[in-house]
């Protein structure tokens, strides 16, 4: 299934992607799924998505944990946590 | 109840103006943001952004008893002194107006997709996330019942 991926701020900038459509196994159909999919890319991918408090995830714009489940055409978001006001 | 996000700057009189009131409105609580010390440039997350205020903004009307709300953040380059947010508040008392105006600033610190990149003289970096922030959202969580 394919599943648009976004990526803010610091991931935006040191992954060198703000937005890309993924093609992803049914298998890998959870955040976490996914997560682990983008991991396998390099270096930065597994220090960037590590697990942690330094990584928040969205799915379709609203906050999510690593066990909800995606379908296809789903908007998944990769974000450090938020600095505004 | 208006929820906005612009790149360009606001004026908080004519917001204040704007913000609806009738007969039974006794108070307009309002708090504006400004850029301190350092240049920045504030990223946001398009659609996101605005969801996350207005769930802010629909929690802080259960909560309180709220007429009417205007938040506005803005986005892009920012100088130090520049206007970052307003959350404007009417109610029929002070006590309400207040304590909403407090709760959504808290929240939109934790909860809406913003991202601050501070341009310093020997370079730009992200803000980090402040554990203060969390503490100030967190304290607004109804207790618990006991376990």
């Amino acid at each position: 299934m394919k599943v648009k991926v976004l990526f803010f701020a610091r991931l935006r900038e040191e992954l060198g992607t703000s937005s890309e459509v993924i093609e992803l196994p049914d298998s890998a159909g959870t955040v976490s799924g996914l997560r682990a999919h983008l991991m396998r890319r390099g270096e930065a991918w597994q220090r960037l998505l590590a697990d942690g408090k330094s990584l928040k995830v969205a799915v379709n714009q609203d906050l999510a944990g690593a066990a909800v489940p995606l379908k296809a055409g789903d908007e998944v978001a990769f974000f450090p946590p938020v600095t505004g006001g | 109840m208006t929820v906005s996000v612009p790149p360009h700057d606001f004026d908080l009189a004519s917001e204040v103006k704007g913000i609806s009131r009738d007969g039974t409105t006794g108070a307009v609580a309002t708090f504006v943001g400004l850029v301190r010390e350092v240049p920045m440039t504030l990223e946001h997350y398009p659609g996101m952004t605005e969801n996350a205020i207005r769930k802010i903004v629909d929690e802080a009307c259960g909560r309180w008893q709220v007429k009417d709300c205007t938040v506005i953040h803005r986005y892009g380059e920012l100088r130090p002194g520049d206007q970052i947010v307003l959350v404007a508040i009417a109610s029929s008392h002070r006590g309400d107006a207040f304590a909403a105006c407090q709760f959504i600033m808290d929240y939109l610190k934790t909860q809406a997709p913003f991202w601050k990149k501070e341009h310093h003289p020997d370079g730009a970096r992200w803000v980090d996330a402040r554990e203060s922030d969390d503490r100030a959202a967190q304290r607004w969580r109804p207790a618990s019942k006991g376990a």
